[in-house]
């Protein structure tokens, strides 16, 4: 914790001096300069991105605008709300997944959205990166820590279940979110170590089955592609032969910016949404991905700081698990883009063009600055 | 359960921190994994992935040379090249072929034929991201067209290419012949890498000849192109060697010349400078325009050409083969002379008839009577057949043979004319070999006429009469003039292989020549009406060629029959006789006599080439005067 406790001057004395200010706004100082860093940032690279169209990074700018108000108005709420009204958010959650299979709208093969008449159109999936770990967090912290076996089955069922339902709509790469949400809720939780080797024997023991019964054509296919790109260079393999060719023809100092061939000649796809760290890597090289790396390695201690810090087990348990779900976020990302993973559609956060994700990682955020900045004197 | 009364907080909270700890170091793990794939991708296989982004962004194209131009003897222009802008796709790079296309038949004008094309290619085997032409020279208005439409239509692209343009195509289009798209035999034929960039061939006359020549050597540009195949910009050139420009002996005033001689008619004229062999009119009447079969010509344009009577695509001048008829007798003359089968003064009675033994078949002379006492002179100068029967079995076929085979006939004797017969020029060998049957000496009575088994084309005739005209003297009839590069003619020209022919008296060449001055200027002579008035002195010959018998599938027509049962009408000749500069040969089919028909276009012929060429609206002397009938 030697990194964390660097960052962490902001609320030794939370009513003493300019921090009293942040702490009357229900404002983390440190994350919320790291996270506007990351999101100018982000918006640079994405005029380069979506080939310098002006109009692609205003709407980004709007929508992380957007994103920045849902963050503030959930971080002025207290976190003892999120914990009452969690189990009433997972019973909607639910029933909007089970909305979605029946009447969903559909894009691309995959229903993922729900139009209710009156309301702007949603995915509750996204709801659910949020709530299955508050869920999670709230039925495990009434109990006495570290859970016992059977507190452990239920959590891991209030996470499947959400997940399985996701898998079905298909949306491989949010499930995976959500589950491993879910999880991070049970591991933070003392879930005792004999347990978790008995889940990787059983994980090693799924996915052969997992790959024969579960999963979709177009899921294998990636997942055959993966290994061997080659194999299939115009079609599936296309995306990662291109996204490695431009990562690796960044070299060192990468071509500068707007000056990537591989984007800016449209052969990596995707440029401005899940594959835009191709881009930042082809023209800042490894030097630019060595910051971006650093800039979310410094948002993961700050935050892992929060909830080392938090007053209660929920907050603690919430917070990690949003936290480590924000890290799966990146590690997936940048996995498959350099071909170290399948290609899931999981965005880079808080830089892939695209709306609904940013304002639930931020609404994250907000939650994470919620519990940051309402503790009780008294604890202290 | 009333949650946190009965908890442990400090040891709830020690627990998580310790998992937190634990989260720390995997989140470390997992990102080092990241930078040390970033560092194995951008730092230790970085020139890897260099080499594959230039070869993405950075293509190598071939940029064809432009044709060689080909030029009269007076820097006429005769083939040019000019851009012609297509609508071309690659397969690769359309998304839906189908739709594509549909889209595209809403813009242009899309045959059947051209669509039928398109799609033949696309299943024929090819290089990947090659552009299939789908049409050719659009016009202004398509091309603005799809420019508007680009966008929508990834792997079309508007290409301009140069195409062959021939300015006087139907004047010319039989000597210097056309250039197509290569076909699949010429595909396996020619270097892939020196084509890579061209589309078009020589398919016959000059073109095809001088194709190494004309073609040039292919240039590279490598240009940067985005994933749809688009050219942004060039980055590097080496420039294509173009062709060489070739001049022609040929002038196209002559030609044209010769064009409306035999307007309306069918026939060829050839004409040829005596002292080096250079075709000054290769004409094969009717001609046609072979700019429609550059690009591709349709199938109905293409089946009304090859189904006319007149046959437009058949070049008489050098693939007609006719029996020579009368022209052929100077050149008997010649041997008759050589071989001592005749002298000078000896003369024969010529009762009408000439018959092998007493009592025997009757071969008759044109003239009904006959010419009574002839002499060499006078048998080639009235046409006198009785003469040269006589003759010709007295010299026999061998020797025939052997002094014919000296003028070139029975062989393709030229240096750069593509696709010249050789006739028939027969032996004994070649009747025992087709016939199966010994020379008789009825053959060789037929021979002496230049009727029988003898075939000639308008060119064999033109080339025997300029080694008349140069006294044995050969130059090989040839096309090429001279080139406008480095290049000299005689590195591209084929050398020529005939020998003067050498008599035993050479004073005999003097006295045929005339012979056939006779046949000009002598009070007998069968086309004097063709030289009355002439300022210079002539040679000629004038012949007929029967036509034995018509196609079965001509349509039925009295009046065309009978005119086309007509003889061909033949005429050989020079001029001036002491210093030639011009050797002909007319035929004119179904021209009816060689007098009438051929010898005053000949004449036509002499006087432009000699005196100048008439001015425009002159009227021309076809036909205007009437000689005897041989």
């Amino acid at each position: 914790m030697a990194a964390g406790s660097m960052l962490n001057q902001s609320s030794r004395h939370p009513l003493l001096g300019p921090r009293g200010i942040w702490s009357f706004l229900h404002i983390d100082p440190v994350l919320m300069l790291l996270l506007l860093a990351l999101i100018t940032g982000g918006l640079v690279v994405l005029y380069s991105g979506a080939d310098q169209n002006m109009a692609v990074v205003k709407a980004q700018g709007v929508r992380m605008g957007v994103a920045l108000v849902v963050m503030l108005v959930f971080a002025q709420l207290d976190p003892s709300v999120f914990r009452r009204w969690a189990p009433w958010l997972f019973a909607v959650g639910l029933a909007g997944l089970a909305a979605v299979l029946l009447v969903g709208v559909g894009a691309k093969g995959a229903q993922r959205w729900l139009a209710i008449p009156g309301l702007p159109r949603f995915q509750p999936s996204e709801l659910m990166k949020l709530v299955v770990p508050m869920m999670a967090a709230w039925y495990l912290s009434r109990h006495y820590l570290p859970p016992r076996l059977r507190h452990v089955a239920v959590a891991l069922v209030i996470a499947l279940v959400p997940m399985a339902m996701i898998i079905l709509q298909p949306d491989l790469g949010t499930s995976l979110l959500v589950g491993a949400a879910g999880i991070f809720v049970v591991f933070f939780a003392g879930i005792s170590w004999r347990l978790i080797g008995a889940f990787f024997a059983m994980v090693s023991v799924a996915a052969p089955l997992m790959w024969f019964f579960v999963m979709r054509e177009y899921q294998k296919q990636r997942v055959l592609t993966l290994l061997d790109p080659q194999s299939d260079p115009l079609g599936a393999g296309w995306n990662i032969i291109q996204s490695k060719t431009a990562i690796g023809s960044g070299g060192m100092d990468g071509k500068g910016w707007l000056q990537g061939t591989q984007s800016h000649l449209e052969f990596l796809p995707e440029s401005h949404t899940d594959f835009i760290v191709a881009v930042l890597a082809e023209e800042f090289g490894f030097v630019g991905m060595l910051a971006l790396l650093v800039l979310y390695l410094l948002i993961i201690l700050r935050c892992l700081y929060i909830a080392a810090t938090a007053q209660d087990s929920f907050s603690r348990l919430l917070a990690g698990a949003l936290t480590m779900t924000f890290f799966i976020y990146v590690f997936v990302n940048v996995g498959m883009v350099s071909g170290l993973l399948p290609v899931v559609g999981v965005p880079l956060p808080l830089v892939s063009y695209g709306g609904t994700s940013s304002v639930t990682l931020m609404a994250a955020f907000g939650v994470l600055m919620s519990i940051q900045t309402h503790r009780r004197m008294i604890s202290a | 359960m009333p949650w946190g009364e009965f908890k442990d907080i400090a040891a709830e909270r020690r627990l998580f921190q310790r998992r937190t700890i634990v989260m720390l170091l995997l989140v470390f793990v997992m990102l080092s994994l990241l930078i040390a794939r970033m560092y194995q991708l951008q730092v230790v296989e970085h020139d890897i992935y260099t080499t594959l982004s230039d070869k993405n962004r950075v293509q190598v194209q071939s940029v064809a040379p432009p044709r060689g131009l080909v030029y009269d003897r007076n820097d006429v222009l005769l083939a040019e090249n000019r851009p012609v802008f297509s609508v071309t796709l690659v397969p690769e790079r359309v998304g839906d072929m189908e739709q594509t296309l549909a889209k595209l038949q809403g813009m242009l004008s899309i045959s059947e034929e051209d669509m039928e094309r398109f799609h033949r290619r696309l299943l024929e085997p090819r290089r990947p991201f090659q552009e299939l032409p789908l049409r050719y020279d659009l016009n202004e208005q398509e091309i603005a067209r799809l420019a508007v439409h680009r966008h929508e239509l990834p792997g079309v692209e508007v290409s301009a290419e140069l195409v062959r343009y021939y300015p006087h195509s139907e004047l010319t289009a039989h000597a210097l012949g056309y250039v197509g798209r290569i076909n699949r035999e010429e595909l396996q034929q020619i270097d892939p890498v020196n084509y890579a960039g061209t589309n078009y061939i020589g398919k016959s006359g000059v073109e095809r000849f001088y194709e190494k020549l004309l073609h040039g050597r292919v240039g590279y540009q490598h240009v940067e192109t985005n994933a749809r195949g688009r050219t942004l910009r060039v980055l590097e050139r080496e420039n294509p060697v173009p062709g060489e420009d070739i001049r022609l002996h040929m002038d196209l005033r002559l030609q044209q010349l010769a064009h409306e001689l035999l307007d309306g008619r069918r026939g060829a004229i050839i004409a040829i400078e005596p002292a080096t062999g250079g075709i000054l009119a290769l004409a094969s009447v009717p001609g046609f325009d072979a700019n429609l079969f550059v690009t591709g010509i349709g199938v109905d344009t293409y089946r009304e050409l090859s189904n006319s009577v007149d046959k437009p695509l058949f070049n008489r001048a050098l693939r007609g083969q006719y029996p020579p008829g009368s022209t052929l007798k100077p050149m008997l003359a010649i041997a008759a002379l050589d071989s001592n089968a005749v002298t000078r003064d000896k003369t024969i009675w010529d009762p009408g008839y000439f018959r092998l033994r007493p009592g025997g078949r009757p071969w008759r002379d044109w003239k009904r009577g006959g010419h009574g006492w002839v002499d060499l002179k006078s048998a080639v100068a009235e046409s006198c057949d009785i003469y040269f029967y006589e003759a010709a079995v007295t010299m026999g076929v061998d020797t025939m043979h052997k002094y014919l085979s000296d003028f070139g006939f029975g062989e393709d004797a030229t240096l750069d004319v593509a696709g010249a017969l050789s006739g028939l020029l027969p032996s004994r060998d070649w009747k025992r070999a087709v016939h199966s049957e010994p020379w008789y000496p009825g053959d060789s009575v037929n021979l002496g006429i230049g009727q029988g088994y003898m075939l000639a084309t308008p060119l064999q005739l033109a080339t025997a009469t300029s080694v008349l005209a140069n006294r044995g003297n050969w130059s090989e009839p040839r096309l090429l003039k001279g080139i406008k590069g480095d290049r000299s003619v005689d590195e591209v020209l084929p050398p020529g292989s005939h020998q003067s022919i050498g008599l035993k008296n050479p004073d005999d060449w003097e006295y045929v020549v005339e012979t056939m001055a006779e046949v000009m200027h002598g009070s007998k002579g069968t086309a004097r009406g063709a030289a009355k008035g002439a300022p210079y002195r002539m040679a000629g010959k004038t012949g007929t060629a029967q036509v034995f018998s018509l196609a079965e599938d001509e349509e039925y027509d009295e009046e065309e029959i009978r005119e086309r049962l007509r003889d061909h009408a033949l005429f050989v000749g020079f001029a001036p006789v002491d210093d030639p500069q011009i050797a002909v040969s007319v035929i004119v089919e179904n021209g009816g006599s060689g007098s009438g028909t051929a010898a005053p276009v000949a004449r036509a012929m002499f006087d432009a080439w000699l005196l100048g060429f008439p001015k425009e609206g002159e009227a021309l002397i076809m036909g205007a005067s009437e000689g005897e009938s041989h």
